[in-house]
């Protein structure tokens, strides 16, 4: 037990994480009650650590794992630098998610990037504030936004419920994760052409920080040699 | 590394120098409304700053730079002339693993005045070189609005000017309006789709066919923008040689006396330029009489387009010749729109500058290693 990994707590995410090692030759199971939070894989110098897929990136980030499963949106947004904090071992096929910017479909003049920015120009003008966008996603849409040279918006925190914020009047626009698009069309919202942020899927990576002793370069190397990643 | 007693000494001279020069000293809080902040700056600033909370206040931000306070308090009850000078903490969050400081001092002086803000440039410019001169930075300077000026020279629409205006401070959207407005790029598809579908059945029908109308912007504000959009798509290209006059002046780099002449030249082609060549000019000619040596003195026409947002004419940064890594250890500029946006319907001529003595000491001492 060299190597501690963190995976998924709950949910599908978790038991697709369990199949997805299990086909690759490595048995991961629960132990003791189906309520704790303890587990072990067998026949691999791993320690298993059962969290929620939303603490996954600051473990990962403060070394406190040496590997962890979680979404790459989640890393992306909530590590600085994530790439020199965190290695792709290897990108796992299943919990794809788009972070995406949406418009009410009545803007039939919104269908890019461009559009938004004018729009936000106008709209300022107007209504004396910023257009306002709402996400949890404030690190990718902000540094997204920047790239693409859209100005005149602001971010507003919209931690659930995100796509009923323009419909309520606190937003005009949103940046949110979707898988069919069906919850956006619900509430007649699109997305934009150009408007694909991030294209987010479960991911196992290495925790840069942890500690790399020669022992735990060995357990890793062996698991790597089983999973077959590069 | 120089510690913190010997940083806010050296810091404190520079105050002092400010103070000789005219400038009364000033302290601003080191709490600002966020509110303030963003309006002015965008989100970005919130990347940048520290952003905290205060139950009754709502947000704060930790100080990230002076010119917002110091202008606000000059608007509020400032006397008319009046220059000021301040030393501080101001507060940035950096990058990870970049290594720079996310406090650090800065000393300021600002001058507020109607008279001849030709003059103020040049007094601002002249102070700053002299006080630096012991450190042997190299100098440059620019003008936001000589660039402002060139926008305004073309022969294309006013909504046109406004978007190219807007974005000067972002090259590449900048250069992207540029291609789209002289024809180089086609007009994108989707809009020309929804122009077509606009002639055929009126904008009024296919915004009542999208769906229900949600959120502040009205459907009278999109019906209003498809307007504009036929109206721009009517709008002849901006002529092949004037935008070539514009990427000249954008890419102009030369001393002072060199950019003039070339300037004249462009003139030519640009008549509409000739006030704003005056006044570069006459600051040159202030610059001179304040004993700059303007005969060396860099002049990039680009310079100050990414980073310094609410300058709008003279722009000026002192950097360390060799050191790429190190921001400008020093850098100001002239920012009248400012004082119109915090002034709620007055304004003043405004110019000034700041020096980080940090870097100064950093510079000094990779300089004798």
């Amino acid at each position: 037990m060299t190597i501690r990994l963190g995976i998924p707590s709950k949910g599908r995410l978790m038991d697709k994480t369990f199949g997805w090692f299990a086909d690759r030759g490595l048995e991961m199971r629960r132990t003791g009650s189906e309520r704790e939070y303890a587990a072990e894989v067998d026949g691999a110098e791993v320690e298993l650590m059962l969290l929620s897929a939303g603490e996954i990136p600051r473990e990962l980030a403060a070394g406190r794992i040496h590997l962890g499963v979680t979404g790459s949106d989640l890393v992306q947004e909530r590590i600085p630098a994530w790439d020199q904090t965190v290695e792709i071992v290897a990108p796992m096929g299943f919990g794809h998610a788009d972070l995406v910017i949406a418009v009410p479909k009545c803007w039939v003049d919104v269908t890019s990037l461009d559009d938004l920015d004018a729009v936000a120009a106008a709209f300022r003008a107007r209504h004396g504030f910023r257009l306002r966008i709402a996400t949890k996603y404030h690190r990718l849409v902000r540094d997204f936004l920047r790239g693409a040279g859209v100005a005149d918006y602001q971010l507003v925190d919209s931690q659930g419920a995100t796509e009923g914020t323009v419909a309520h009047g606190n937003a005009e626009a949103i940046a949110d994760i979707t898988s069919t698009g069906e919850t956006l069309r619900a509430n007649h919202l699109k997305v934009l052409d150009d408007g694909l942020i991030h294209r987010s899927e479960a991911t196992l990576f290495r925790a840069r920080g942890a500690v790399w002793g020669t022992a735990e370069r060995a357990a890793l190397a062996d698991l790597v040699a089983r999973i077959g990643a590069v | 590394m120089s510690d913190k007693a010997t940083l806010r000494a050296e810091a404190a001279t520079l105050l002092a120098r400010f103070e000789a020069a005219g400038a009364q000293a000033v302290e601003t809080d080191l709490l600002q409304p966020a509110e303030t902040l963003l309006d002015l700056y965008g989100e970005d600033i919130r990347a940048r700053a520290y952003v905290t909370h205060d139950p009754d206040r709502g947000e704060m931000m930790l100080r990230p730079d002076f010119t917002v306070p110091v202008v606000q308090m000059h608007m509020a009850n400032g006397a008319d002339p009046a220059r000021y000078a301040y030393m501080g903490e101001v507060f940035r969050t950096q990058a990870a693993g970049s290594g720079r400081p996310s406090e650090y001092l800065q000393v300021g002086f600002e001058v507020f005045d109607r008279a001849n803000p030709t003059r103020a440039d040049a007094e601002v410019f002249a102070l700053f070189s002299d006080v630096l001169s012991p450190y042997r930075l190299r100098a440059v300077t620019g003008d936001i609005g000589l660039l402002l000026a060139a926008i305004d020279t073309l022969t294309t629409t006013t909504p046109r000017k406004a978007a190219l205006r807007r974005h000067i401070w972002r090259p590449r959207r900048f250069r992207a309006l540029i291609d789209r407005y002289t024809g180089r790029a086609p007009v994108p598809l989707a809009r020309a789709a929804l122009i077509a579908a606009a002639e055929g059945q009126g904008a009024s029908a296919l915004v009542a066919a999208a769906g229900p109308e949600i959120g502040l912007r009205s459907t009278a504000e999109v019906e209003a923008r498809i307007a504009t959009l036929m109206e721009d798509a009517k709008a002849p290209p901006i002529p092949p040689a004037e935008a070539e006059v514009l990427g000249v002046i954008l890419s102009l780099k030369a001393m002072l006396p060199d950019a003039c002449e070339q300037l004249r030249d462009v003139c030519v082609d640009l008549p509409g330029l000739v006030p704003a060549v005056d006044r570069f000019a006459a600051r040159m000619e202030a610059l001179d009489a304040a004993g700059v040596d303007v005969a060396h003195l860099p002049f990039e026409a680009s310079y100050g387009r990414t980073t310094m947002e609410y300058y709008d004419g003279f722009v000026f940064g002192f950097l360390a010749p060799g050191r790429p890594d190190l921001p400008p250890a020093a850098t100001g500029g002239r920012y009248d729109a400012l004082t119109r946006i915090l002034g709620a319907g007055r304004e003043i001529p405004a110019v000034g500058g700041v020096i980080r003595p940090g870097l100064l000491a950093q510079m000094a001492e990779g300089g004798a290693a």
